[in-house]
């Protein structure tokens, strides 16, 4: 059924309808010139090859050391590095390398989890602040400003003080998750303030009014219209993240508030070797490397991620 | 106040009359990642002192890129790949930083489309045109307050020196186009660019605006590169004009001629598509199709597919500037035709 | 194409937005009057332009217009109805009937939908306007009535230029069939070169669908040529309307003659001669407009009359068509015709 008048009427035969020459064929979405752009970029794909890594460590550690992380031979300890073991031995004589391949999963489990938690919780209150605006906007903007009022590590150490008691016998799983639900309580107010900016900008642009004048549902604007557009910075601020939390368990586990043992981190590792610094380096270095490694990566392939978004740029 | 438009009058030591400024010949590259774009490609025209030339162009024609390269702000990753830009027979582009420096806001000056982001937000008005004085001329901060709101009053910001405390939000757009106007001729340039000056402005503004450079160029009888879109602004208060499409100038007149009869397709489409009232109710003269993307630039004339003079010749042969008679040019090979259709 | 039974019915239209101070208790400290009374017809087929400069009101007009905002008083009448009451359904069944072509191309598509997304949005709004195995056919026939190539219905907005865009924002405003498209600014984002080319679109389009449009400018040679009748605005108030030969030829307002005579004439031609009324400063600010008549800040002819009462919007001895100043002189300024 076509409607016989529109049907009639193509005859503008007269004005240039063929493609903007800036158009080489290929239909993309933004989502997907971006996903192009960012495999074209070294600066994104470098640190995604040593996160995958990370990621494959932490999932099987077994695979890239034979030596148990556990195991102690007092003799050897804080032996440096040598053909035996790379990273040379700790206090307590462990092979180093074992343990700081081990420490990767702590960290990482908790750094993604941590963000993942800040991220849907505190985006779902930034999303739904932006979008109501009015009192619920207010309300949950005031609610948020306690929170980040609180000074990070300050905080930390006050819930995880308070926990301490309750924390001894509940195994590494279990330490793990009362850091990871911490850390997430302290870090979404971050997300929730892009997210209601990100909701606030994109409510006002002339497509929603746009939309809005054809008639369209609350429903149909919100998950049409806003979420795509106000998705990509919440999606950067939440790559960024997971390099900072990471970092920010280490400092935790350091202040001896965070993970510990029997947790094999590289926080700990840090942590427990501090003063020994003077007399052998290596029981810190590796795990201190292997952290910054990470935390570079991620924070790199945050700013690719948000070069390659930004339709400004574009 | 009349000394400091006229310092600028005194003419170096050597330097005989001439052009005042002349672009010779010039290229400007942006490398992109889908090959390089050519914003402009062979760009001469010259300003004589006291003159007012306009740049007619659309976007991305080049005319903002060749204003950024007589100032030294190109922004990268654009470069000139070729030409020369003399200021007084000096070539601006072989100058160190140094060496430029001291010419720029002295010799050669600019004023901006969007006042507001080109103004200092946390200092206030008088103070920003105040340090123009301090740096440049180094007056103390009495001397430089004195001539600031000389300036502001020059510029006819009503009761300037109340208003010398104020910050730039604190002005209407108008009223900010004025203080940018007050910093550019603050130091009595020789030459002002004004890039699209009152695009952002309403009607009855842009025509104060228009009137007070006016004003202003008469009695410092600096010379002034008006750059715009707007074929009426044009119209208003050019001597010369010089069209640019592509990057190019296809055409370059003094004011009546353009308008009597365009020798040049793409300007003789731009003049009658603008709606006149004996032709209400009937279709605009449109230009077909779009602005060529700098990147694939169409063989021969850039212009020719959307030209009714193309023939084949024009896919293949880039037009030269043609002398057209008197001082002007056109970039078609079929300018006598355009001429004589027109007349 | 019937020019006398008026589709749209504005009346004593207002919009004031509280002007509010404080974070957590918002106490109102005053109100802009973005919108203060304005009253028109527009009838079937017809165009009206509406100029006027910036923060005057006739974007905010526009978007009363389009029930994106509630007025604060007064009436807009759709074929007898009065829209501003109306909510649910109601409300969304006149939106099929009134629709809008927005000024910025850049901003006005969703840059993550496809341009057969953004055409064919109005169908999935409205899906009894068209039954689902039509409406990609149906976006393919827009797009070509826009002048665009149907094969692009799977592109985004980004690869497309200005115009090319504009046009896939008035193929989104025509797909339901609206009686009333009311057009901000349309071509003002757009090159020289293209404004002409949707210019045309618009005039043709309006013939071929009988449309009326509300066409709000602030470029009065375009407004002259599109539009059937003027309404002059300022601060918030319609200050004359009439015909376009009435406006343009014989304005009695001071403002629209100092607009008129602002326009800078596309010929150099006796530019030296040529008569200019040049305001002094700005517009005033719509929060704390003067006494009486809110142009009297600026006018040349103000007494104080003009500070005591305001003009009303009426016939006045100098000429037919109605007009907002004491004073009314016709005063040709243009010399055009």
């Amino acid at each position: 059924m076509s409607d016989p008048q529109i049907a009639a009427m193509s005859r503008h035969e007269d004005e240039d309808r063929s493609a903007h020459p800036e158009m080489t064929g290929q239909v993309r979405s933004l989502w997907s010139d971006a996903w192009h752009d960012l495999l074209r970029k070294p600066s994104f794909l470098i640190p995604l090859v040593i996160v995958g890594l990370f990621v494959l460590i932490a999932i099987f550690p077994g695979l890239f050391t034979n030596a148990d992380p556990e195991y102690a031979e007092l003799s050897k300890s804080m032996q440096g590095p040598s053909a035996e073991a790379w990273f040379g031995y700790d206090l307590q004589g462990r092979d180093v390398f074992a343990r700081t391949i081990y420490g990767a999963r702590p960290s990482i489990i908790v750094g993604t989890l941590a963000v993942l938690l800040a991220t849907l919780f505190g985006g779902l209150i930034g999303i739904i602040a932006g979008y109501a605006g009015g009192w619920i906007d207010s309300l949950l903007s005031r609610f948020t400003e306690i929170f980040l009022g609180l000074p990070y590590v300050l905080g930390a150490i006050i819930i995880l003080s308070a926990l301490a008691n309750t924390r001894s016998g509940i195994g590494s799983f279990g330490i793990m998750m009362i850091v990871t639900l911490v850390m997430a309580l302290l870090g979404w107010p971050l997300v929730t303030r892009i997210a209601r900016s990100a909701m606030l900008a994109v409510k006002h642009s002339d497509y929603v009014q746009a939309a809005r004048g054809l008639g369209a549902s609350p429903v149909r604007i919100v998950f049409k219209h806003l979420l795509p557009n106000a998705l990509a910075p919440i999606i950067v601020i939440a790559t960024i993240s997971v390099g900072t939390f990471i970092s920010a368990e280490a400092v935790l586990s350091f202040l001896g508030i965070g993970l510990r043992p029997p947790v094999i981190s590289w926080g700990v590792a840090i942590a427990d070797h501090q003063n020994l610094m003077r007399q052998a380096a290596h029981p810190v270095l590796f795990p201190a490397a292997a952290l910054t490694v990470v935390v570079i990566a991620f924070v790199m392939i945050g700013d690719a991620v948000r070069e390659a978004l930004d339709p400004k740029l574009r | 106040m009349a000394e400091v438009a006229h310092q600028a009058d005194v003419t170096e030591v050597g330097y005989q009359a001439g052009p005042l400024l002349e672009v010779d010949n010039l290229h400007v590259e942006f490398p992109t990642r889908d090959g390089i774009a050519r914003a402009v490609n062979g760009v001469s025209y010259s300003l004589e002192q006291g003159k007012t030339l306009a740049v007619l162009g659309e976007s991305g024609s080049g005319k903002s890129v060749t204003a950024q390269v007589i100032m030294g702000i190109l922004d990268e990753p654009g470069h000139v790949s070729a030409g020369e830009v003399r200021f007084q027979g000096r070539n601006l582009l072989t100058m160190s930083e140094k060496e430029r420096r001291p010419l720029r806001g002295n010799k050669i000056a600019m004023i901006f489309q969007d006042a507001l982001s080109s103004l200092n937000p946390v200092f206030t008005v008088g103070w920003q045109i105040a340090e123009m004085f301090r740096v440049h001329q180094g007056l103390t901060r009495r001397e430089a307050k004195q001539k600031a709101i000389e300036m502001m009053d020059r510029v006819r910001l009503p009761a300037a020196k109340n208003r010398y405390n104020d910050y730039p939000h604190q002005f209407s757009g108008g009223m900010r186009q004025r203080i940018m106007i007050a910093m550019a001729i603050a130091l009595g340039p020789d030459v002002l660019i004004a890039d699209e000056p009152t695009t952002a402005l309403d009607v009855t503004v842009q025509a104060q605006i228009m009137g007070l450079l006016h004003d202003l160029q008469r009695e410092s009888n600096m010379g002034l590169i008006l750059i715009t879109h707007d074929l009426g602004v044009v119209a208003d208060v050019a001597d010369d004009i010089a069209v640019m499409y592509a990057g190019r100038i296809v055409e370059h007149a003094p004011v009546h001629d353009i308008y009597r009869a365009p020798a040049h397709p793409y300007t003789k489409g731009l003049i009658e598509s603008i709606p006149r009232v004996d032709l209400k109710g009937q279709e605009l003269h449109a230009i077909k199709g779009l602005p060529p993307n700098l990147l694939r630039m169409p063989s021969g004339c850039a212009f020719h597919p959307r030209c009714p003079y193309r023939t084949d010749q024009c896919m293949t042969d880039t037009p030269p500037l043609y002398d057209v008679g008197g001082t002007r040019h056109s970039a078609c090979h079929h300018w006598t035709e355009v001429i004589d259709d027109a007349r | 194409m019937t020019h006398d039974e008026p589709v749209l019915q504005v009346r004593d239209l207002v919009k004031h937005f509280p002007l509010t101070q404080g974070v957590v208790f918002k106490r109102r400290i005053g109100e802009i009057k973005a919108v203060d009374g304005v009253s028109f017809d527009l009838n079937r087929g017809e165009t009206l332009g509406i100029v006027g400069e910036s923060g005057c009101g006739k974007s905010t007009l526009a978007k009363l217009m389009m029930a994106l905002e509630r007025p604060t008083a007064g009436q807009i009448l759709f074929e007898g109805t009065d829209i501003t009451q109306l909510k649910g359904k109601t409300l969304k069944a006149m939106r099929r009937k009134v629709q809008m072509v927005m000024q910025d191309p850049y901003t006005s598509l969703n840059p993550r939908m496809t341009v057969g997304d953004i055409v064919g949005e109005p169908f999935q709004i409205h899906p009894e306007v068209a039954p689902k195995g039509s409406r990609k056919q149906k976006v393919r026939e827009l797009l070509d009535v826009v002048g665009l190539d149907p094969d692009h219905i799977n592109r985004y907005p980004h690869q497309f230029s200005g115009g090319q865009r504009q046009r896939i924002g008035i193929a989104r405003g025509l797909a339901l069939r609206p009686d009333v498209i009311v057009c901000d600014e349309p071509v003002s984002a757009l090159d020289v070169s293209i404004q002409a080319q949707v210019i045309n679109l618009l005039e043709g389009l309006q013939d071929e669908f009988n449309l009326s449009y509300i066409f709000i400018a602030h470029d009065l040679s375009i407004v002259r040529h599109i539009a059937d009748r003027v309404a002059v605005m300022y601060l918030g108030k319609l200050v004359e309307v009439g015909s376009d030969a009435e406006i343009y030829e014989s304005p009695t307002h001071p403002y629209t003659q100092a607009l008129l005579s602002a326009v800078p004439v596309p010929d150099p031609e006796g530019r030296e001669s040529r008569e200019r009324i040049t305001l002094q400063g700005d517009p005033p600010s719509p929060a704390n407009p003067p006494s009486g008549c809110s142009f009297r800040t600026r006018c040349w002819k103000a007494q104080d009359v003009c500070a005591s009462e305001v003009p009303e919007l009426e016939p006045r001895a100098a000429a037919p068509h109605p007009s907002r100043c004491h004073f009314a002189e016709v005063h040709d300024v243009v010399h055009a015709s």
